[in-house]
C-alpha cells in the first residue's frame, strides 16, 4: 500500500527562503532550490514551496522557482502562492512543478478549481485551507494569509473543493501553526473523514510524536513539517526510522 | 550518441529531460521522426489522458517511428501514459485504440481505494535479472500518479507489480522495450538509477 508522506515546507519570499534554516553543510541555505535538493537527498517524499512574495512580480518568481527546482530536485514538488488563473497553473506545471496549491483564489473563485482540474487533471490541484477554531466548536476558513475570515465552515469547504476537482487538501490549523504543540488532530481527523482525497496536515509539528499522532490518530495521508527539520532538531531519516518503529509505513531511502 | 526524449505535448517533458541531464546523459528533446530514428535509445514520457496521448502521437506521425524503433529492437522506454499507449486499447472515457505494440489493455484501477493512486509505493520485482532494475532492491519505493493501469495479455512481460487494493502491473519488459507505470524522474536517487540503467543499455546496444 501507499506510504505516508513527509513533506518539508519552504516559505519563499522574493526567491529566498524566509524562515532561517540552520544547516552548516549547505552553501546557501537561503536558496530554496539548494534546500529542496538537500531534502531530496535526505529522503523527503515531496516538497511544498509557499511563495509569500507580495508584488506584481509574483507570477514570474513562482515560474522561475518551478523551473530552477526541476533542474535539481527529483521528487514531486508543489508550488503555492500567486496562482490566480489557469494560465498561472499552466506556466508553473510546464516548468516542472507537479502540483499547484491554491488558497485565497480558490475561495474567491471556485471556478478556478474546476477549470484547472479539468484541463490539467485533479492530481495536480491542491486546495490549501487555513482553518481556525470558532467558539461554536467548528472551524472557519480564513484567506489572505490568515487575515480575512470568510464565515465558511472548513469541513464544508473541503467537501466542496473535492467536488469541484481538488486532488488533495493541504490543511493548516491556524491555532497550532508556529506553536510546536502538535497538529490539530481533531480538525485533521474531521477533514480526513469528510473527504476521500488525500489530506496533508499542517501546523504545529514540534516533535516526532506529533508526526506519529497525526498519522495514527487523525489518519492524515501526509504531514507538512517545517521547523523540526529546518532547525536541525531531527533529520528526515530519524523521523522516518521513528515512524517505522511505530508501525507506520514510510519510504526509507537507502543510506548513501 | 544521445537518448531521444519525445516531446508530444503531454506534460512533464522538462522533468524527464532534466533528470537525464543531471546524470550527464546526452539527450535530444524532439518530435522529429529523423532525430528519433537516429537515437541510441528513445524515451516516451507523459502525463495525461490516453486518447490525448494517442491523438498527439498520430498527429505528429510519431506512432510509425515508435513502431519502427521497437521493431529494430532499439532500447525504448515508455513512462506512465507513454507506457500505456503501447497497448492495444485504453478504456479511459471510451474505448480508444492504442499503438498495439504490446498485447493487452489499459483499465481503471478497481474501486475501493483512493483514485488517483498517488504517492510512493513499493515494487515487487518479478524479473530479478531485469537490466533496467540493476542495483534496485526488491520492495524499493517509487512515485506513482495514475488512475488507469496496464493489463498485459501475456503475463510474461510483467517485470514488477505493486500492491494497491489489488496487484497492479507497475512495469513491463519485452526484449528492449520497457514500460514503467511510476515516474523515475520523480523517484529520487532510485528513479535516477533506473534512467541511468536505461542509458547504459542504450549506449552499449
Amino acid at each position: 500500500m501507499i506510504s505516508k508522506r513527509i513533506i518539508p515546507c519552504l516559505d519563499v519570499n522574493k526567491g529566498r527562503v524566509v524562515k532561517g534554516v540552520s544547516f552548516v553543510n549547505l552553501k546557501d541555505a537561503g536558496d530554496p532550490v539548494e534546500l529542496a535538493a538537500f531534502y531530496d537527498r535526505e529522503g523527503a517524499d515531496e516538497i511544498v514551496f509557499l511563495d509569500i512574495t507580495a508584488s506584481h512580480e509574483r507570477r514570474k518568481t513562482v515560474v522561475e522557482l518551478a523551473s530552477k527546482t526541476s533542474e535539481k530536485v527529483f521528487i514531486p514538488y508543489t508550488i503555492g502562492g500567486g496562482i490566480n488563473s489557469t494560465e498561472d497553473v499552466r506556466e508553473v506545471l510546464k516548468n516542472g512543478a507537479d502540483k499547484v496549491s491554491i488558497n485565497t483564489s480558490a475561495v474567491l473563485n471556485p471556478d478556478l478549481i474546476s477549470k484547472s482540474s479539468s484541463i490539467f487533471g485533479n492530481q495536480c490541484i491542491v486546495v490549501a485551507i487555513d482553518a481556525k477554531r470558532t467558539t461554536k466548536g467548528n472551524w472557519e476558513v480564513y484567506i489572505h494569509g490568515g487575515r480575512t475570515p470568510t464565515g465558511i465552515d472548513a469541513l464544508i469547504w473541503a467537501q466542496q473543493a473535492q467536488r469541484l476537482g481538488a486532488g488533495e487538501i493541504l490543511l493548516t490549523s491556524m491555532d497550532r501553526d508556529g506553536t510546536k504543540d502538535g497538529y490539530d488532530l481533531e480538525l485533521t481527523k474531521n477533514v480526513v473523514e469528510a473527504v476521500n482525497i488525500p489530506v496533508i496536515a499542517s501546523g504545529g509539528a514540534g516533535n516526532l510524536e506529533h508526526l506519529r499522532d497525526v498519522f495514527i490518530i487523525a489518519n492524515a495521508d501526509a504531514a507538512l513539517v517545517a521547523s523540526i527539520f529546518h532547525y536541525g532538531q531531527h533529520t528526515i531519516r530519524e523521523a522516518k526510522e521513528y515512524l517505522l518503529s511505530e508501525g507506520i509505513d514510510v519510504r526509507l531511502a537507502d543510506k548513501k | 550518441m544521445y537518448i531521444a526524449v519525445i516531446d508530444y505535448n503531454m506534460g512533464n517533458i522538462k522533468s524527464v529531460a532534466n533528470a537525464f541531464l543531471s546524470l550527464g546523459i546526452s539527450i535530444e528533446v524532439t518530435c522529429s521522426p529523423e532525430v528519433i530514428m537516429n537515437a541510441s535509445g528513445v524515451v516516451l514520457p507523459g502525463v495525461g489522458a490516453f486518447h490525448d496521448a494517442v491523438r498527439n502521437l498520430k498527429d505528429l506521425n510519431l506512432h510509425n517511428s515508435i513502431g519502427k524503433i521497437i521493431e529494430q529492437k532499439k532500447p525504448f522506454l515508455g513512462i506512465c501514459i507513454g507506457m500505456q499507449v503501447l497497448f492495444e486499447y485504453g478504456t479511459e472515457g471510451q474505448i480508444c485504440s492504442g499503438l498495439g505494440i504490446l498485447k493487452g489493455s489499459v483499465e481503471k484501477i478497481p474501486s475501493g481505494v483512493k483514485i488517483p493512486h498517488m504517492g510512493w509505493n513499493r515494487l515487487k520485482i518479478i524479473k530479478k535479472d531485469s537490466r533496467i532494475f540493476k542495483d534496485i532492491k526488491d520492495a524499493e519505493s517509487f512515485y506513482f500518479v495514475h488512475s488507469y493501469y496496464a493489463v498485459p495479455a501475456n503475463s510474461n512481460i510483467v517485470s514488477s507489480t505493486t500492491e494497491y487494493g489489488t496487484e497492479l502491473v507497475s512495469s513491463v519488459e519485452a526484449g528492449n522495450t520497457f514500460g514503467l507505470q511510476f515516474h523515475p524522474e520523480k523517484s529520487s536517487s532510485c528513479g535516477l538509477k533506473i534512467l541511468s540503467n536505461f542509458a547504459d543499455l542504450a549506449f552499449k546496444n
